[in-house]
C-alpha cells in the first residue's frame, strides 16, 4: 500500500520588539539571569499587563504578508498550566480569536509553487527558562524571556512530505526575516517548529491518527523528525498495529521520536477571556499603516532581479533566500555595476567563504564596499580573475582592502607586451619538444605555454594578452619552420 | 472636647491649614485608639506607627510650606490587597504572610503623592473572598457596634477602622459588595465606584473583571475627598478609563429635587427583615421629602446574578492565584518529595477553606467540556444583567436597594454554611456584574441599635448623582453621625 502524508506546522517566531510583550523590560538577549525583569513580567501579586503596540503592528505585518484576514477585535485569553518557568502559571495568549485568520502563502518546493493555507496568527507571551544543575537536584529559573512576544503561525494541513513542510517553514523563516520582525534564530530558539503529521492511504481523503512533533531545532531535523516519524507510522500500520495520538520528542542524536504524553495526559489548559486586556481592536489605519510599511519580500525581489539585473533565475534565488545576502548584493551592485560578475562572485567565493566562517553577513570581514573593489580591480585588469580569488583570500583573513593586498605582494597585473613577450620566447626556446608538437597540429598545448608563462610571472600576468602573444610567437615560429624546411 | 480621632477628614484638614493641629497630632491621636480598640476589634492585619509617623512630619512640612493638598496629613487605613512598597501586603492570607511588594499600588502612591498619613494595612478575608472577614488566616475582625458581630466583609478591617476612630479615612476593595457590606454593617459611607475608574494596579486581584478599589469614609464629604484623589485613568491598568469628572465635593450642596429614584421589586420583593425594611421606607420618605420621584422598575435576570458571578469570580480566582506556587515569592513547604509536590503542599497550606473552595469551583468550571455550560453561560447572564440596569436607567437617575437581606450576623453563624454566607450579597453582587457604581450609606438602626445601610446605584460613571444624593439624605439625616459606643 502507498501512504501519502499529511503535514500541518505550528511556527512560534519570537517578535524583534525592543521591550516585552505587556511591560517594558528590555528583550536583549544573553544579559545576566533575571535582570531584564520587573513585577509585571515576574507576575507578581497585583501587577498587571499593558500590551505593547509595537508587537501588534509586528504581528499585523505579518498577518498582511501571509494574505490573512485581520480581525477586527481580538481577544487575549489565559493558557492555564503550572511549570516554573512561567510566573503566573498562565500564558497570556490568543484561543477563539485570534489577531488573523485564512490567510496563505506559496511555497517553492521541488515540484513547482505549492500554496500552503495559513489558519491562523495569534499574539502570545514566551516563557522563561530553566537551567537543570547536572550534579545537584536543583533547577534554576531564568525569567529574561518571561514576557517576550511571541506569534503563533498554524498551518493547515497542506503539506503532504517533509520536504513541502522544510520549504514551508523556510518561506515563513524569510518572510519573518524580511520584515524585521524575527531574528530567525532556530539554534537561540527565536524561531520554533512544532509539527502535527498523520498518513493516510494515497488517495483517500479522510485523516489518520495524528502525532504532534516537538523539539526539532533546525530546518534539518524538521525534515529528519518528519521523515523517521511517517515512517514509524508505515511500519506500524503495516504491521498491523495501531497509533495513538501523543505529542512526541524528536531526538537529534538518534534521529528517532520518543513519546512525551498520550491525548489522556494531555493538558486541560482551560482558556478563559483575561480579564486584564481589552478586547483588542485593530482599525483600518493601523491596516493601512503596516500595508504601506510592508517591505519587498524574497518572491518579488527574486523576480525583480531576475528581470533588472539580468540573473539567471537559479542565482537570484539563491540571492534573495536571506533579505542580508540580498541586501548584500544589491549595494555591491551599486558600487561595482556588473551584476553578473558580482552575482557570480557571491555564489562561488563569498558563500563558500561564509559558510566557513559561520559568521553572520553583517560581521563578513569583507562588505559590499572591498568586495565592489576587487571586482573593479579584476575588471580594469590591474588584477587576473585567478590573482583575485587569492586576493579575496587574504581580503577574508586580514580584513584589509584589495588595493592594499595587491600592493603588499605585488600582485599588479603584468600587462607590458615586450615584458610578456620577452619572457614566452624564453620559455618556447626552452621547450623545444612542445613546440614542435604543438605546430605538428597539437594545440590544446597552448594551456602549458600559459601555465609556463603564469608561473614564470607568478600568476601576474594578464591571461588574456599571454594567450594573444602565445599564439602570435608560435605562428612566427611556424613561418620561420617553413621558411627554414623550404 | 472630642478626640482628634473622631473628626472627619474635612474638619481636620481646617484645623491643619489654620495650624491649630499638626498632622503627627492627629496620626498619635489615631495611633493611640488603635492600640487601645485592637484587641477588642482587630481592624488591622499590620500598623505601621514608624511610618505613619514620619508621612506625618512630612505632611506638617508641607502644611506649613504652604504647598498642603486636600488630605494632606489625615490618617488613612489601606486594605491588606493593596501592595505598599517594602511593607507585608498578605491578602488575609498564609500564603502570603511574609510578601513584602517591591512596588507600590497606583492608589497608594496616589495617597503617599497626597501626602496622607498610612497607617497599616486593614484586615480582609482572605484574598477578598467572603462577607464577614472571618476567613482571615490572622482572625477576624469585629463589628465596633457589637463586637460579637462581624463588619461584613471582605472589606471589614477598613470599614471597623473608620467607624470607631481606627482611621480617619480608609480605601477598601469591592469584588461582590465587599465595600459596601461592611459599609452598610459598620455604619459608614463606602463607595464601589464604576469599573475602570479606579486604577487596579497593585490591587492583588481576586476576581479582575469584577474588582474595584473604593473609599470608606464616615460621612459623603469625606469619602468625595478620597474619591476624588483617586478616581482617575492609570496607563498601568488596561482596563482603566480615561474620564474626567467634577470635583465630587462642588456638588454636595446640590438639590435632588426633581431627580428620579427606581425600586426594583426583584429586590424588595426578597426583603424579609423588618427594621432593613422599615429604614428603606423611612429612606424613601425623606427623598420625596427633597422632591425626589420614585419608579417601580423590574430587573428579571437579577435572580441569577449570584449564581452566575459565583462562576465568573471562582472561574478568575483560580487562576489568578495560581501564581502562588512557592516557587518565587511567599509561603513554600517546607517538606516535598518533587516539584509537582511543592505545589501541592504548598498550596493546600498556604490557603485557607474558602479560597480552595473558589480554587476548585472555578478550575471545575474552566474544565474542557464545562466551559460552555458555565463560564459562557454565566457571561451571557452578566451580559442580560448590565441590559436591564441599562432600561432602567432610562426611567430613573438611581436605584434605591437594601445593601444586606439583614443588619451585622454573629461572627461564626454563617461560617460554616458558604450557601448563606454567598446570599447575604444578593444586593449587592448584580451592580459588580455590570461594572456600576454603587454606594452604601447609613440609614437607620435595627431595633438592636445595629446599623443599616442603603445602597444608591447609577449608571457607568454617573458617580457624581450618588454622591449628590447621599449628600442630600445626610443633610436631613443624622445615622451618619452616630458612632459606636466602644
Amino acid at each position: 500500500m502507498e501512504f501519502e502524508s499529511v503535514i500541518g506546522l505550528e511556527v512560534h517566531a519570537q517578535l524583534l520588539t525592543e521591550t516585552k510583550a505587556f511591560c517594558s523590560c528590555t528583550t536583549k538577549f544573553g544579559s545576566a539571569p533575571n535582570s531584564n525583569t520587573c513585577p509585571i513580567c515576574l507576575g507578581m501579586p497585583g501587577s498587571l499587563p499593558v500590551l505593547n503596540k509595537r508587537a501588534l503592528e509586528f504581528t499585523v505585518l505579518m498577518a498582511i504578508a501571509c494574505n490573512c484576514e485581520i480581525n477586527e477585535i481580538s481577544r487575549f485569553a489565559r493558557k492555564n498550566y503550572y511549570y516554573p518557568d512561567l510566573p503566573k502559571n498562565y500564558q497570556i495568549s490568543q484561543y477563539e480569536l485570534p489577531v488573523a485568520e485564512h490567510g496563505w502563502v506559496d511555497v517553492d518546493t521541488s515540484t513547482g509553487f505549492k500554496r500552503i493555507g495559513i489558519t491562523r496568527i495569534h499574539m502570545e507571551e514566551d516563557a522563561g527558562k530553566l537551567i537543570h544543575d547536572d550534579r545537584k537536584p536543583v533547577s534554576y529559573v531564568d525569567l529574561n524571556r518571561t514576557g517576550v512576544p511571541l506569534i503563533e503561525i498554524v498551518s493547515e494541513p497542506d503539506m503532504r512530505s517533509p520536504e513541502d513542510a522544510a520549504a514551508y517553514l523556510r518561506s515563513l523563516h524569510s518572510i519573518l526575516v524580511y520584515l524585521g520582525i524575527c531574528d530567525g534564530n532556530m539554534e537561540e530558539g527565536s524561531f520554533r517548529c512544532d509539527a502535527n503529521v498523520s498518513i493516510r492511504p494515497k488517495g483517500q481523503t479522510y485523516l489518520g491518527t495524528k502525532t504532534e512533533l516537538k523539539n526539532m531545532n533546525s530546518f534539518k531535523n524538521v525534515q529528519k523528525g518528519l521523515q523517521h516519524e511517517i515512517e514509524r507510522h508505515e511500519n506500524t500500520l503495516l504491521g498491523g498495529g495501531n497509533l495513538i495520538q501523543e505529542t512526541r520528542l524528536f531526538d537529534p542524536a538518534s534521529g528517532t521520536t520518543i513519546s512525551m504524553r498520550s491525548k489522556e495526559q494531555a493538558h486541560d489548559y482551560r482558556y478563559f477571556p483575561d480579564p486584564d486586556l481589552l478586547p483588542l481592536r485593530v482599525d483600518l489605519e493601523l491596516i493601512e499603516r503596516m500595508r504601506k510599511a510592508l517591505p519587498e519580500l524574497a518572491c518579488q525581489k527574486k523576480e525583480r532581479f531576475v528581470r533588472d539585473f539580468g540573473i539567471p533565475e537559479y542565482d537570484a534565488g539563491v540571492l534573495t533566500a536571506e533579505r542580508s545576502l540580498a541586501e548584500f548584493f544589491e549595494k555591491t551592485v551599486k558600487i561595482f555595476p556588473n551584476p553578473k560578475s558580482v552575482s557570480n562572485w557571491m555564489m562561488t567565493e563569498f558563500m563558500r567563504f561564509l559558510k566557513g566562517s559561520g559568521t553572520s553577513i553583517a560581521y563578513a570581514p569583507v562588505q559590499p564596499s572591498e568586495l565592489g573593489g576587487l571586482l573593479s580591480m579584476m575588471e580594469k585588469g590591474a588584477i587576473s580573475g585567478k590573482i583575485g580569488k587569492v586576493v579575496f583570500e587574504e581580503m577574508w583573513k586580514t580584513g584589509k582592502d584589495s588595493n592594499q593586498i595587491v600592493e603588499e605582494r605585488g600582485l599588479i597585473q603584468v600587462s607590458d607586451v615586450t615584458e610578456i613577450t620577452d619572457m614566452i620566447r624564453i620559455i618556447l626556446l626552452d621547450n623545444p619538444r612542445e613546440v614542435t608538437r604543438y605546430l605538428n597540429g597539437k594545440t590544446q598545448l597552448i594551456a602549458f605555454f600559459v601555465g609556463q608563462t603564469m608561473k614564470a610571472t607568478r600568476g601576474r600576468a594578464n591571461p588574456q594578452i599571454v594567450n594573444e602573444i602565445l599564439t602570435d610567437e608560435l605562428e612566427k615560429l611556424r613561418i620561420n619552420l617553413v621558411i627554414t624546411e623550404t | 472636647m472630642s478626640h482628634l480621632y473622631e473628626k472627619t477628614a474635612s474638619d481636620l484638614a481646617g484645623l491643619l491649614r489654620s495650624g491649630k493641629v499638626s498632622s503627627v497630632e492627629i496620626t498619635e491621636s489615631v495611633l493611640s485608639r488603635i492600640e487601645s480598640l485592637e484587641p477588642a476589634v482587630h481592624s488591622y492585619v499590620n500598623v505601621y506607627p514608624d511610618l505613619a509617623v514620619s508621612m506625618a512630619k512630612k505632611a506638617d512640612e508641607d502644611i506649613r510650606r504652604g504647598t498642603a493638598k486636600a488630605l494632606t496629613g489625615i490618617p488613612v487605613a489601606i486594605k491588606d490587597n493593596m501592595c505598599l512598597e517594602g511593607r507585608k501586603t498578605t491578602c488575609g492570607s498564609r500564603i502570603l504572610a511574609n510578601f513584602r511588594p517591591p512596588f507600590d499600588a497606583s492608589v497608594v502612591r496616589l495617597i503617599k503623592d497626597e501626602r496622607m498619613v498610612i497607617l497599616g494595612s486593614a484586615n480582609m478575608d482572605e484574598f477578598a473572598m467572603g462577607s464577614s472577614t472571618e476567613t482571615s488566616c490572622w482572625g477576624p475582625t469585629h463589628n465596633p457596634w457589637d463586637i460579637e458581630r462581624t463588619p461584613g466583609g471582605s472589606s471589614g478591617g477598613s470599614a471597623a477602622a473608620v467607624a470607631c476612630g481606627q482611621a480617619i479615612v480608609s480605601l477598601g476593595s469591592d469584588t461582590g459588595g465587599s465595600i459596601r457590606l461592611p459599609a452598610s454593617f459598620c455604619g459608614v459611607t463606602g463607595m464601589k465606584p464604576t469599573y475602570g475608574a479606579v486604577s487596579r494596579f497593585g490591587l492583588v486581584a481576586y476576581a479582575s473583571s469584577l474588582d474595584q478599589i473604593g473609599p470608606f469614609a464616615r460621612d459623603i464629604r469625606d469619602m468625595s475627598l478620597l474619591l476624588n484623589l483617586i478616581y482617575r485613568h492609570d496607563s498601568l491598568d488596561s482596563t482603566s478609563v480615561e474620564i474626567g469628572h467634577s470635583d465630587f465635593t462642588s456638588l454636595l450642596d446640590n438639590s435632588v429635587s426633581g431627580m428620579t429614584l427606581g425600586l426594583p421589586i426583584e429586590f424588595f420583593c426578597k426583603l424579609t427583615n423588618e427594621d432593613v425594611q422599615k429604614n428603606l421606607l423611612e429612606a424613601r420618605r425623606i427623598f420625596e421629602k427633597q422632591g425626589v420621584k420614585f419608579v417601580d422598575l423590574s430587573l428579571p435576570s437579577l435572580d441569577y446574578g449570584i449564581a452566575a458571578y459565583y462562576i465568573i469570580a471562582p472561574c478568575e480566582a483560580s487562576s489568578n492565584l495560581a501564581r502562588y506556587d512557592g516557587v518565587k515569592y511567599g509561603h513554600r513547604a517546607e517538606k516535598f518529595d518533587n516539584m509537582i509536590d511543592m505545589y501541592c503542599r504548598t498550596r493546600a497550606e498556604g490557603f485557607g477553606q474558602e479560597a480552595k473552595r473558589r480554587i476548585m469551583l472555578g478550575t471545575y468550571a474552566l474544565s474542557s467540556g464545562y466551559y460552555d455550560a458555565y463560564y459562557l453561560k454565566a457571561a451571557k447572564i452578566r451580559t442580560l444583567i448590565t441590559q436591564d440596569f441599562k432600561k432602567a436607567f432610562e426611567s430613573c437617575d438611581a436605584i434605591l436597594s437594601p445593601v444586606a437581606p439583614a443588619p451585622a450576623f454573629k461572627i461564626g453563624e454563617k461560617i460554616d454554611d458558604p450557601i448563606e454566607m454567598y446570599l447575604t450579597d444578593v444586593f449587592t453582587i448584580p451592580v459588580n456584574m455590570a461594572g456600576l457604581p454603587g454606594i452604601s450609606c447609613p440609614a437607620g438602626f435595627s431595633r438592636d441599635g445595629l446599623p443599616i445601610g442603603m445602597q444608591l446605584i447609577s449608571s457607568h460613571f454617573q458617580e457624581s448623582k450618588l454622591v449628590q444624593l447621599v449628600s442630600a439624605f445626610q443633610r436631613e439625616t443624622d445615622h451618619h453621625l452616630k458612632r459606636p459606643a466602644i
